[in-house]
């Protein structure tokens, strides 16, 4: 008896525990949700209160919409982002099969080298960064950004990528090499499919950081024509930033496509890291 | 055997080599290089050995603001070690429980604020402790904690603890996650074992699972380290390039911006900035070795 009590109030501390952390880490963000649809007086009111009739209010999407190219700083994030993604996942299958598939002189060396960059934050190397972007003329561009991206991504998804390479079994390679199946069609067609879940899990992991990143669009691109969501809020809102109205929308429509992108992608994410992180 | 040739093995390797040397491999090298250089007004660069280093940590004008920035770059470090990493640890034991309802849920929600833009969340706790709006200060008074409200974002001494508890809360999901998965990773015969020998669930954690999982809570360590030791966007993004008040939330990473890109009357230098990024470089460095040498290698010996 005493014994079912004692699991029953486990129980409780476990769920007050975990759901107190829950509200916790939910209310900002839903607060400032629920705040970009009010009327300005509705904001100061009550800010805690849902959007009713009186003081539902779209005006700070309007202004943000009208008086920032919010759109564009979108389609700037989404090409920096598809873009590096891409190439990212490319390559670093292409170089994960080298160096898990060939043996050849130098190639633990050559993994190490490469391996470098998953501790060492590229921003370290920033101001020889900026003067190649300057020497090759692209600076304000979205190319630089996506070579660094691309640069700053490779380290960790070759690595990942590599542990997936070597579980694939020895004779699906030699069954297909025997039947005189060249090196790389049997990349493209039997290795790459069968490495696909990985490479989603990698992509998930390389998207985050580069859909977010401030550092180099600030530094490397920070014109108006190449501005990232990110560098284009935090530009906007330092120039409205009494207009609470404005600042809610932006900060919104900023959360928008991640929150959305989670609601699809939450349960293989979050399986990719229970199931990465146990090597 | 040979089945390949030298072709092949250039083909696959080249992209990559190519776009991670050239971008990522020879800045680094570059920055440690000019780290021993200094630029004349016209832009010239020239060779002056150490200089840079000692008047970075020697000479008042630069050392002030280096050591200062270093000093709150560790409090910022040990604020995550202490509060984010065992709150961590305390969501990802209970988690794990057995039969804990709706665990997959609050996985998921208490997961979303680490993939939000660093920058959005600054703003979002702006306004949230912002006296204008008055949130935190009304929520406050429900509790009767009311008169205990105060702009702490805006005050010397408490500016800094707010900006490293505002990061605590958007990356705590970080090491819960982490965490989660090497204790769910041990076998359950082990726990099963200590159950029929009548342990009680605190005392396996204490003496089975926690053990078990100090390779994670080294890897943790070493994350949050790097992690904090790299920070910029935060501060950045709330408190500018000038990390006020007063250079109370000066880390690193505005310290290093301000010396490359220069700010008020000073003018930015790119040789100086090399030696600052040289410098976090090194003491990036420092901490990943002490991890692989010392973490690593006393972790698994004792793991056999």
């Amino acid at each position: 008896m005493t014994k079912n009590i004692g699991k029953l109030s486990a129980t409780a501390f476990t769920q007050l525990v975990l759901a107190l952390f829950t509200l916790i880490s939910m209310f900002p963000i839903v607060l400032i949700i629920i705040n970009a649809f009010k009327s300005r007086d509705g904001i100061f009111d009550n800010p805690m209160a849902l959007p009713t009739s009186e003081t539902f209010s779209l005006v700070g999407f309007h202004k943000v919409l009208d008086k920032s190219p919010f759109l564009h700083f979108f389609e700037n994030s989404l090409i920096v982002t598809v873009g590096s993604l891409v190439l990212i996942l490319l390559f670093a299958a292409m170089a994960a099969w080298a160096l898990s598939e060939y043996k050849f002189k130098g190639s633990r060396w050559l993994a190490v080298y490469l391996a470098f960059g998953i501790m060492v934050p590229i921003r370290l190397g920033t101001v020889s960064i900026l003067q190649l972007a300057v020497q090759f003329n692209l600076v304000n561009t979205l190319t630089i950004l996506v070579l660094v991206y691309v640069a700053q991504g490779l380290p960790l998804a070759i690595m990942i990528l590599s542990e997936f390479m070597q579980q694939i079994p020895k004779e699906l390679k030699e069954a297909a090499r025997c039947d005189g199946v060249g090196e790389f069609k049997i990349f493209f067609q039997i290795i790459l499919p069968l490495i696909r879940p990985a490479v989603a899990t990698v992509a998930v992991f390389t998207m985050v950081p580069i859909w977010n990143d401030l550092w180099f669009p600030l530094i490397l691109a920070p014109g108006e024509e190449t501005q990232t969501v990110t560098l284009g809020v935090q530009q906007f809102i330092g120039q409205y930033v009494t207009d609470w109205n404005a600042v809610l929308a932006s900060l919104s429509l900023a959360v928008a496509p991640v929150l959305l992108m989670y609601i699809f992608a939450s349960r293989q994410l979050i399986r990719g890291i229970t199931a990465g992180a146990v090597k | 055997m040979k089945r390949f040739s030298f072709w092949h093995v250039v083909v696959f390797l080249a992209p990559a080599f190519l776009i991670y040397t050239v971008f990522s491999a020879y800045p680094l090298l570059d920055t440690l290089r000019q780290g021993f250089y200094t630029t004349s007004d016209t832009g010239h660069q020239s060779w002056i050995g150490i200089a840079n280093y000692t008047k970075l940590l020697t000479d008042p004008q630069w050392s002030d603001g280096f050591w200062n920035a270093m000093k709150n770059n560790v409090k910022f470090f040990l604020i995550h070690m202490c509060i984010q990493n065992p709150i961590g640890l305390l969501l990802a034991a209970l988690l794990s429980l057995k039969g804990v309802k709706g665990a997959k849920a609050y996985q998921t929600v208490l997961f979303l604020p680490t993939l939000l833009s660093v920058v959005i969340i600054g703003f979002i706790w702006q306004l949230i402790l912002s006296p204008l709006w008055g949130v935190s200060e009304s929520l406050m008074t429900h509790v009767g904690l009311g008169e205990h409200f105060a702009p702490w974002l805006g005050q010397e001494e408490t500016a800094l603890i707010t900006l490293a508890l505002i990061s605590v809360w958007q990356f705590v999901g970080i090491p819960m996650m982490l965490i989660y998965a090497s204790l769910i990773a041990i076998p359950e015969e082990i726990i099963e074992a200590a159950v029929v020998e009548g342990a009680s669930p605190w005392r396996i954690f204490w003496t089975i699972r926690l053990p078990l999982i100090l390779p994670t809570l080294g890897l943790v360590t070493i994350l949050t380290f790097v992690g904090n030791f790299n920070a910029f966007d935060l501060i950045y993004s709330v408190k500018g390039a000038i990390a006020g008040p007063n250079f109370s939330t000066d880390i690193l990473g505005t310290y290093f911006y301000r010396t490359f890109f220069g700010y008020q009357s000073q003018v930015g230098s790119p040789t100086m900035g090399a030696a600052v990024a040289t410098t976090m470089f090194l003491i990036i460095l420092a901490g990943v070795g002490v991890y692989t040498f010392l973490i690593q290698r006393k972790l698994q010996r004792h793991s056999f």
